[in-house]
């Protein structure tokens, strides 16, 4: 099962080899991590994208309140949450597939944020499968290279993540 | 580099750093500091000169200062501190680290750095001390501003200490130790982010009480956290009030009596046949302070298939060590001493009592496994059986001894063999078995205990990785006794070998042994050679005689001995091997 742990840690150097230290000390898998400061100078929120078993995510929830720089850690997926990833994709677009490429970003609302007389660079935001199915919406030779950010996530409705 | 200090200032003065990491030490009620000098730790060194509370130990190698400071912490409950250089000091130190690590052992670690400036520039010994060591630590910090310096020490160690205990680093960088700030040592310190619990959960609790008394074949499971705890007063009262039968792990031993007819004593892969039948078998089972580690329950998953419908109870001060390897029923995250008290206290006042009936064949059926007598070996033989001379150092110490001992046979032996009546007597190395700990060990309980017996059991192999501390024994006068189990080969990788490799003995035979008796002299303490049965206990009386010498016996045993019971790796609890089996 995939999990959305929203972390969030101790502005101190090094808090990000903790965790991620952590999830490879013990054999976690991280499929995404994103990091940045929040509202408190002090403190920096991260999500990490992990997929296992119950038992599994109960132990990496436990392991991570343990690590001495988290603050808190709750698990979005286990309630009503938004996630969001960005993506900038840099296709090829030259001749008669240029055209045929503004509508596919089009019809994933995606934004042609650079272009040249052979390129645009599009930027997509989404959830992962949104993102996923407009890679695979492309023709694979048409990709020059593709950037993802990760998902940040956020709890629905008035509930916040505060220390 | 300059090497003018300030001077010396009252408290509330302006001190240099290195005077502030010394009265922090101070402050804490450190009585020993066990460490070794280089570049990084100069200024912290030229401190510590000019005071007298804080004892420093001067080690031969910061891989002892690591293990005498985590003895003498697991022998008196309270921090031992370390200190070392920068560099190959802290690569040295890194072993002791983790092996007060796995064990949860509290120690503050001070370790010197290259000068902030210097840092991330390759610079004569520097390593990243903070990145080595963060996964063997329970937390560290690189001190890049003097003023910050006694607030992390205070930190550290109310971060060792509380929750569950373990070694904190300080990473101290040499210009830090030189600066300059007010020296303020807070009395109490909370952190937002770090607040373990400590306190079991009442429903939690009244639970655990209901399954106890509904048990039919009920067992109590101890391990070191009921020593870290403080909780063998509570362990012992509440076992003696079910008169339900205990065992305790390699961690565990002396947090319920082995004089105890309750004891079945230890279990796990070196474990009796009643412990770990009594385990596998079990219809409740209370865990306390334990792990259910590889090596005390085997595979989990014959663990689960043991009994049918097994319900588990499980008190921790660690919430991830409850549920990590084997799921139990109702868990209670808290201080084991305070839950058992709660635990006991629910007990005495409720009106239903254990099945006296269920009771009394449960205990029907632990005789009979206890009457394979699992722990007997050959008392005629002509050589000297290792079990024989742990008896003997039973006798000869009344059982009164502290015992700390290296990791192989002969530590297996020493736990099953010396009958630990009060915690914090058995002194090993359980998590990361490391082999060396037990000369060290032992300095750090005599430096703490100067007037108890303080035996090493150790085996030739094992005390060869610290020898050197020999030394240290004798420039402080720390008159402990080895008692070297020497069958001259490692033999709990040959005991492997013969079981699991075809008896290949690859690599595992001691040659070119030194002649321990001489080596015991050169180093300007007494040496005894012991090669027949009959020798054995004069030769530990005389040994225990010698109040302030040094003696290492070196106690020439049956090669061929294996320790038994034996669970071999990855199996279930109660596929034992059994010395009458081969
Ligand atoms: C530092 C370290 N290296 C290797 C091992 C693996 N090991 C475990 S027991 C053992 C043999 C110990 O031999 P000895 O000290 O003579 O004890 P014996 O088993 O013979 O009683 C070895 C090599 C270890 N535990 N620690
Ligand atoms: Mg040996």
């Amino acid at each position: 099962m995939r999990h959305i742990l929203s972390i969030l840690v101790e502005n101190e150097a090094g808090a990000l080899s903790r965790v991620a230290g952590l999830f490879s000390a013990r054999g976690y898998n991280i499929e995404s991590l994103t990091v940045a400061p929040t509202e408190d100078a002090t403190m920096s929120r991260m999500t990490i994208v992990t997929t296992g078993s119950d038992e599994i995510v109960e132990q990496i929830t436990k392991q991570l309140n343990k690590l001495v720089d988290v603050v808190k850690v709750v698990d979005l997926s286990e309630g009503r949450h938004i996630e969001r990833e960005l993506m900038l994709v840099k296709v090829r677009a030259a001749g008669k597939d240029r055209e045929e490429m503004k509508r596919t970003a089009d019809i994933f609302r995606g934004r042609i944020i650079d272009v040249t007389d052979k390129s645009y660079t599009i930027e997509l935001t989404g959830t992962t499968d949104k993102l996923d199915a407009f890679l695979e919406a492309l023709d694979k030779g048409a990709i020059l290279e593709t950037v993802r950010t990760g998902v940040s996530g956020i709890g629905r409705g008035e509930w916040v993540l505060k220390a | 580099m300059e090497l003018k200090l300030p001077p010396l200032a009252e408290t509330g003065e302006t001190l240099t750093g290195a005077e502030i990491a010394i009265r922090c030490l101070q402050e804490e009620g450190v009585e020993f500091v066990f460490g070794y000098p280089g570049g990084a730790v100069l200024f912290i060194y030229d401190a510590l000169f000019k005071q007298k509370k804080v004892k420093h130990i001067l080690v031969r190698h910061e891989q002892g200062a690591l293990h005498a400071a985590d003895g003498y912490a697991r022998a008196t409950g309270r921090p031992g501190v370390a200190l070392v250089t920068s560099g190959p000091g802290v690569t040295n130190a890194v072993t002791g680290i983790a092996t007060a690590y796995m064990d949860s052992i509290p120690m503050v670690v001070v370790t010197g750095q290259v000068p902030t400036r210097a840092i991330g520039e390759d610079a004569f010994q520097e390593c990243d001390t903070v990145g080595i060591t963060r996964p063997c630590v329970k937390h560290n910090f690189l001190v890049k501003d003097v003023n910050e310096l006694a607030i992390t020490m205070k930190k550290a160690f109310h971060i060792a200490t509380t929750g569950r205990p373990g070694p904190v680093l300080v990473d101290i960088p040499k210009d830090v130790s030189q600066q300059s700030a007010r020296f303020h040592y807070p009395e109490k310190i909370s952190l937002r982010s770090y607040s373990p619990v400590v306190k079991g959960h009442g429903g939690q609790i009244k639970k655990a009480m209901q399954l106890l008394l509904e048990a039919k074949r009920p067992m109590i499971y101890v391990g070191g956290g009921a020593i870290l705890g403080e909780a063998s007063h509570e362990v012992t009262e509440l076992v003696r009030l079910l008169d339900y039968p205990c065992t305790n792990t390699l961690m565990g031993l002396g947090a319920f009596p082995a004089s105890d007819k309750r004891f079945v004593g230890m279990l796990g892969m070196h474990g009796t046949v009643e412990a770990n039948m009594a385990m596998q078998n079990c219809d409740v089972l209370l865990a306390v302070g334990a792990r259910f580690d590889d090596r005390v329950i085997g595979n989990p998953a014959h663990f689960a298939a043991g009994s049918a419908g097994r319900k588990i109870v499980h008190i921790d001060v660690d919430p991830s060590s409850i549920s990590k390897r084997v799921r139990v029923d109702v868990p209670i995250v808290g201080h084991v001493k305070d839950v058992l008290a709660e635990l006991i206290a629910l007990l005495r006042a409720s009106k239903e009592k254990p099945d006296a009936a269920a009771l009394a064949a449960w205990w029907d059926q632990i005789g009979s496994w206890r009457a394979k007598d699992c722990l007997k070996y050959d008392r005629n033989a002509k050589i000297i059986k290792p079990q024989f001379v742990i008896e003997k150092l039973w006798e000869v110490t009344k059982g009164d001894a502290y015992v700390t001992s290296d990791v192989g046979q002969h530590q297996m032996w020493a736990a099953q063999f010396y009958r630990f009546e009060k915690p914090r007597r058995w002194i090993n190395s359980g998590g990361l078995g490391t082999m060396g700990v037990g000369l060290p060990y032992a300095m750090g309980v005599k430096l703490a205990f100067p007037k108890a017996d303080v035996a090493c059991v150790t085996g030739e192999a094992s005390v060869q990785m610290c020898i050197q501390e020999l030394s240290t024994c004798k420039q402080y006068h720390l008159p402990v006794k080895l008692v070297n189990l020497n069958n001259r080969y490692m033999g709990m990788v040959r005991q492997w070998q013969e079981f699991f490799h075809g008896n290949r003995y690859s690599e595992s035979y001691m040659d070119a042994l030194p002649d321990f008796v001489k080596l015991a002299e050169a180093y300007g303490h007494v040496g005894m050679r012991v090669e027949k049965p009959g020798d054995v206990e004069g030769a530990l009386r005389e040994a225990f005689s010698l109040k302030d010498r040094l003696v290492f016996l070196d106690i020439i045993t049956d090669q061929t001995e294996n320790v038994f019971p034996m669970v071999p790796g990855g199996k279930g609890m109660s596929e034992m091997i059994l010395s009458e089996d081969l």
